[in-house]
């Protein structure tokens, strides 16, 4: 069966930007990957697009010409970015259009994210309560975890560490100073055991990408990127997720194990293959578990892998090379796309201060969005 | 002086007032899936054939965190100058579910996984009209 290509890909850089609408970040981004592709916004034939609180995505096709194209807006909080290149991906597959556009920005106002209850399915007395709040389900979580598999405060400050390291290397990332141990250690608790450092912030950017299918591909690009896998899963009953008032006596595997499993399948590998992984690093505890969770490790193992800076740039399995959510924010409409660039500039050999000495054939990219949606790739040159 | 008249945060997750509180949920007939709270489906097998239950008032500590600053949606009719960090987690009610639920303890120390935990129901807000607004919440077992 014919895969997915991505033939194109731009990002507009993440961070904060005063008077600039996302919009007008997603437009940029959208420009660098028609550019990036050889493609004009003529020759799209279907897009996908999300975002937060940046609007309907389809607001792009005011910026760059009403050419009729037709235009999903799509929503899964964290996986936004995933499910319009899954969107994108399975148009292009149907036979549906021959060429695709993917794409997603987002501007958060500062702090946490506030939500209602009733639009999730909850009543107002969860909010009331102080339980509408997505800092406590991820502290939660790690908390367990570290009971569970013996991983210590140590691991989560390394992780946090590696992430403003990596994004001080990245000239498009929201965080340039890499923080030391002691300043991420002893930065405020949150949410125990989180501090304030080791949580990403939401913030603004944008991210895009132009695909076709893999027998187009060389029409476009002598150096297409095969999305092999693609899925997203949302969760069962048994499954731990945020803004949950339960959880079930059951422990099952999580939704991003279900994801991952589909996806090697899907792609027809095994996590051994996987050479570079991009993953949902809420916060440090959420990298240390999705990592497990990817199949890259066993469970537990993590606490020597990170000591060993075995998920470093220069590691044996690098994880978070632009410094992830942690180092670029999280703006939830665009994080997934971001994590497709990075993967394609560092097999394209692009990715200048922080490429990984011998670029990568084989990544892994996973996002995690409210309220248990997982959605995860596959991309190999 | 007539006594100040409390009602529960939500009517579905508690009676309130009771001798012996109970958080309630919903037993499910087909598949006996117990689920809290209460639902008109089960969230496992989608049945609607469904019994609200009392559920059991002690279990043990699954996990836990502290809430260090003030959520921005917490209704405690407070200054909100003066919020003081709680804490809540999940709780055990064996072979039922696992409840998420306030952790009525003064600091994190008082806090472990896998104690034993009993139900308890406290004063969340003061309404205007001086209705006392309750919550429930756990509290470390009186061995």
């Amino acid at each position: 069966m014919d895969d997915i290509a991505i033939i194109g890909v731009g990002l507009h850089p993440f961070g904060r930007f005063e008077g600039k609408s996302a919009l007008e970040m997603g437009v940029d981004a959208v420009n660098d990957a028609l550019k990036d592709a050889g493609v004009t916004w003529n020759d799209l034939q279907v897009a996908y697009g999300g975002s937060g609180h940046g609007g309907y995505a389809d607001s792009l096709n005011s910026k760059f010409g009403f050419t009729g194209l037709p235009f999903y807006n799509v929503f899964n909080g964290c996986a936004t970015a995933a499910s319009a290149l899954i969107g994108a991906a399975t148009a292009l597959k149907s036979g549906a259009a021959d060429l695709a556009l993917a794409v997603g920005f987002d501007k958060h106002p500062l702090g946490s994210f506030e939500m209602d209850p009733e639009e999730w399915g909850l009543k107002k007395w969860y909010a009331e309560n102080g339980f509408m709040i997505t800092t406590q389900y991820f502290a939660m979580k790690i908390q367990r975890y570290m009971y569970d598999y013996g991983i210590t405060r140590d691991s989560l400050v390394r992780v946090a560490m590696k992430n403003y390291h990596n994004a001080s290397l990245n000239p498009k990332a929201y965080r340039s100073k890499a923080l030391d141990y002691e300043t991420i250690a002893n930065s405020i608790m949150l949410s125990d055991p989180l501090t304030q450092y080791m949580f990403c912030s939401p913030d603004e950017g944008a991210a895009a990408a132009i695909l076709c299918r893999a027998s187009d591909a060389k029409k476009y690009t002598t150096k297409p990127i095969y999305i092999k896998a693609y899925g997203l899963k949302s969760r069962t009953y048994e499954s731990f997720e945020v803004v949950s008032p339960y959880k079930a006596i059951q422990n099952v595997p999580t939704v991003v194990e279900v994801a991952a499993e589909a996806a090697y399948k899907m792609a027809g590998i095994g996590p051994e293959e996987i050479q570079v992984a991009q993953v949902q690093d809420t916060e440090a505890g959420h990298e240390i578990m999705h990592i497990a969770e990817l199949g890259l490790c066993k469970h537990g193992e993590q606490e020597q892998l990170i000591k060993d800076g075995e998920t470093q740039i220069a590691g044996r399995i690098p994880v978070n090379t632009d410094g992830g959510l942690i180092g670029n924010g999280e703006p939830v409409g665009a994080s997934a796309l971001r994590q497709i660039y990075e993967v394609c500039i560092q097999m394209r050999g692009e990715a200048g201060a922080h490429q990984i000495p011998k670029p990568p054939k084989t990544a892994i990219t996973q996002v995690y969005g409210m309220p248990g949606v997982a959605a995860v790739t596959i991309l190999q040159m | 002086m007539a006594e100040k008249k409390q009602v529960p945060i939500d009517p579905e997750l508690f009676v309130w007032p009771a001798d012996n509180p109970e958080l309630l949920g919903s037993k499910c007939g087909e598949c006996k899936n117990v689920a809290f709270p209460v639902v008109k489906r089960c969230p496992k097998c989608s049945n609607e054939n469904l019994t609200t239950v009392g559920l059991k008032t002690k279990g043990t500590l699954w996990t836990w965190t502290s809430q260090m600053f003030r959520p921005k949606n917490l209704v405690d009719n407070l200054d909100p100058k003066q919020f003081k960090p709680f804490y809540l987690g999940y709780v055990e009610l064996p072979g039922e579910v696992r409840v998420q639920t306030r952790l009525f303890v003064e600091d994190s120390s008082q806090l472990k996984i896998g104690m034993s935990m009993e139900l308890e129901i406290r004063k969340l807000r003061d309404e205007s009209d001086g209705t006392e607004v309750m919550t429930y919440g756990f509290k470390p077992a009186v061995a």
